[in-house]
């Protein structure tokens, strides 16, 4: 018979194998995408797979050459964060209202709004693809930040809604009767209280955005092609180069894994920071 | 100065009346307590006047002003909420001055008030705290300061003490009535608690259902409650009521028979009822006595005694199944089961209609 104390140990020890197992699988694919990278072209093909090489960058040589790493990944992070902002300007208004003034039909809004993200987007491809070019936004970043802020603004207001929801309203009311303004409101009470949530939104919606692919692919060419359309210029044309396609791939993942890991530990001390202080 | 009019107030939420029509007046300097049961509609009641809540119909004047539809932000009314509803992301000082600093007063003046606040609620050295760093009632004092800072026209409190442990509700409940002595200012408060409302209010407001059963200083309402409910709802332990009928109506006195089977003769005009009507007596704790046997009016049996040093009191029941209670002075143990007699004081009960409305008045109305 094991003891309580032991027991618990044990629980905890399966808990971590079982936690580590599932990060192990997780993490595989990116591990696998950077060391191919790393390999040549022949190395990379080679089965069984190797795990023993000499590591080579000819493949990030290459990919520099060939093409502007940096205006793609300028683009990138222009779209992503002018459509993030623009994203939460119009969801922090609507979870606002939803969350706090709430009518009968709040929840079924919220719920034809969630659907909407059901309908596959090839469906639209067609109706969208053509109002782009009847407005002169084809391979426009424009295009791109509009889409992708609509696309991910149902998720966006439903989880600030849920943050907002996990606020008592008698602060708001207190500041109400304190004399602020709608305005007041949720800029200096609001807003702060829920920083938190709202960060881990931002990162959401930032990271939606950087790793959309299906719209960008359809909608840029050049001028306005962010890193998913640098990726995508990999796969095709000459057949297929798996370490270029995972350099490439590196290439395009590493600033969003970067940010999202550096704003991560900003995340856990703006989560915790109201709490203990 | 704030002179508060409520006229015909309406509430409802989805097509529920919940206020059926209030009308009140609020006097400058006033403490006025709204009572009555859970979910009789005072909080409701007191978020209308704070502008929390949209009016359905009628008129909330202040200072002569129609106020129903002003914002909340131009009403100048505090409000301490039950759960004190403090910015949790602001320090205890952030938080006295939030007000302040809204309407743009000048630095020094922000700070002075804010010391003075302080000062009077001992928040000194908690100023550079945030709320999560604060017991209970520390914060419902920063929620109390947060509303002295702004000298509002009126304070709105609604449950302030319910959150607090019973020795703290005291210490607080004192403070509350010291503070509207020393502010002179006009406070509204709401509580379900009648100790409070019995010890702070000026003017105690009984509400049930949505509408107002009866407005009065607090012993008036104790010793003339103008009908069932409010006899049933003020005062511990619960006055007694047993059902009877008019035998004979004088002009100054009225015989009662009771259903239990005892004669009164009460000293009240019961003009305008007819023999025969039924009636409600009403009876409180401290208005009957145990008297030994023979000379008393009714037999009774004692149930269980709730003996607290002080007073007894001995729940008992009537041959009818009604239930009194009596308060004894001291200590005093009837066995379960026993017969006791009691006596009424005769000038001291209250006699109600059909309808639950007091018929007619006590002659004497010394307690
Ligand atoms: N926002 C609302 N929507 C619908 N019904 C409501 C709303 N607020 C209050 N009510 C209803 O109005 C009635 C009165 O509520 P209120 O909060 O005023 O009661 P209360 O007298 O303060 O009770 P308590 O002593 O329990 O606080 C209740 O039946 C409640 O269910
Ligand atoms: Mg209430």
């Amino acid at each position: 018979m094991l003891t309580l104390k032991q027991s618990r140990r044990l629980q905890s020890l399966i808990i971590g194998a079982l936690a580590w197992a599932i990060a192990a699988v997780i993490f595989f694919p990116i591990f696998w995408m950077v060391l191919t990278s790393l390999k040549t072209e022949i190395d990379a093909f080679a089965t069984p797979p190797q795990f023993i090489f000499t590591p080579t960058l000819e493949n990030y040589l290459h990919i520099n050459e060939r093409s502007d790493y940096f205006a793609f990944a300028w683009n990138s992070v222009l779209i992503s964060v002018s459509a993030t902002l623009l994203c939460m300007c119009l969801a922090v208004p609507a979870a606002y209202s939803m969350a706090f003034f709430e009518t009968r039909h709040t929840k079924r809004t919220l719920l034809w709004m969630l659907s909407t993200k059901m309908l596959p987007p090839v469906g639209v491809l067609v109706p969208i693809y053509l109002l782009a070019k009847q407005f002169g936004l084809l391979d426009s970043r424009l295009a791109l930040i509009i889409i992708y802020t609509l696309i991910n603004l149902p998720i966006i207001v439903w989880m600030v809604y849920t943050y907002f929801k996990d606020i008592p309203v008698d602060i708001l009311e207190a500041a109400r009767l304190d004399g602020a303004t709608t305005w007041q409101e949720i800029v200096r009470v609001l807003l702060p209280i829920a920083r938190g949530g709202l960060a881990s939104t931002m990162l959401l919606s930032l990271i939606l955005c950087w790793n959309e692919a299906f719209w960008s692919l359809n909608l840029t060419s050049s001028a306005a092609a962010p890193l998913t359309a640098l990726v995508a210029s990999y796969s095709s044309p000459e057949g297929l180069f798996w370490a270029k396609l995972s350099a490439v791939s590196t290439l395009a993942c590493a600033p969003i894994l970067i940010f999202g890991w550096i704003s991560q530990k900003q995340l856990v001390r703006g989560l915790s920071f109201g709490a203990v202080k | 100065m704030a002179d508060l009019k409520i006229r015909n107030l309406q509430k409802g939420f989805d097509g529920t009346a919940i206020i059926k029509g209030v009308d009140l007046d609020i006097r400058d300097r006033e403490f006025v307590v709204f009572v009555g049961p859970s979910g009789c509609g005072k909080s409701t009641l007191l978020r209308l006047i704070a502008g929390l809540e949209e009016v359905s119909s009628g008129h909330i004047e202040l200072d002569g002003q129609d106020i129903t539809d002003m914002a909340p932000a131009r009403r100048d009314l505090a409000m301490v909420f039950q759960t004190y509803a403090l910015y949790p992301h602001m320090t205890v000082r952030k938080n006295l001055s939030f007000a302040l600093d809204l309407a743009r007063v000048g630095k020094q003046e922000i700070e002075a008030k804010v010391a003075n606040a302080a000062r009077i609620l001992q928040l000194d050295a908690l100023l550079e705290r945030k709320p999560k760093q604060l017991s209970g009632g520390q914060r419902q004092r920063v929620a109390i300061g947060r509303a002295i800072v702004r000298n509002p026209k009126i304070f709105l409190f609604d449950e302030p003490l319910s959150n607090l442990d019973a020795a703290l509700r005291v210490q607080t409940r004192l403070e509350l009535a010291r503070l509207h002595k020393d502010l002179q200012a006009t406070m509204i408060y709401v509580t379900h608690d009648q100790v409070e409302a019995m010890t702070l209010a000026d003017k105690v407001v009984v509400l049930n259902g949505g509408r107002v059963e009866q407005v009065g200083s607090p012993l008036e309402l104790y010793h003339h409650p103008a009908n069932l409910f409010v006899a049933g709802f003020l005062g511990t332990p619960k006055m007694g009521f047993l059902r009877g009928t008019l035998n004979r109506v004088e002009a100054d006195n009225c015989d009662v028979q009771l259903e239990c089977g005892t004669h009164l003769t009460l000293p009240l005009s019961a003009a305008g009822l007819s023999v025969g009507s039924t009636v409600t007596l009403g009876v409180r704790p401290e208005h009957l006595n145990v008297v030994s046997t023979g000379n008393g009016r009714m037999q009774v049996t004692a149930d269980v005694s709730e003996r607290l040093g002080s007073d007894t009191f001995c729940h008992v029941s009537c041959a009818s199944g009604e239930m009194l209670t009596v308060r004894v002075r001291g200590d005093f143990a009837p066995r379960y089961g026993d017969t006791l007699t009691l006596d009424f004081d005769t000038a001291h009960c209250h006699l109600f209609d059909a309808d639950g409305q007091a018929v007619a008045k006590p002659l004497q109305q010394a307690a």
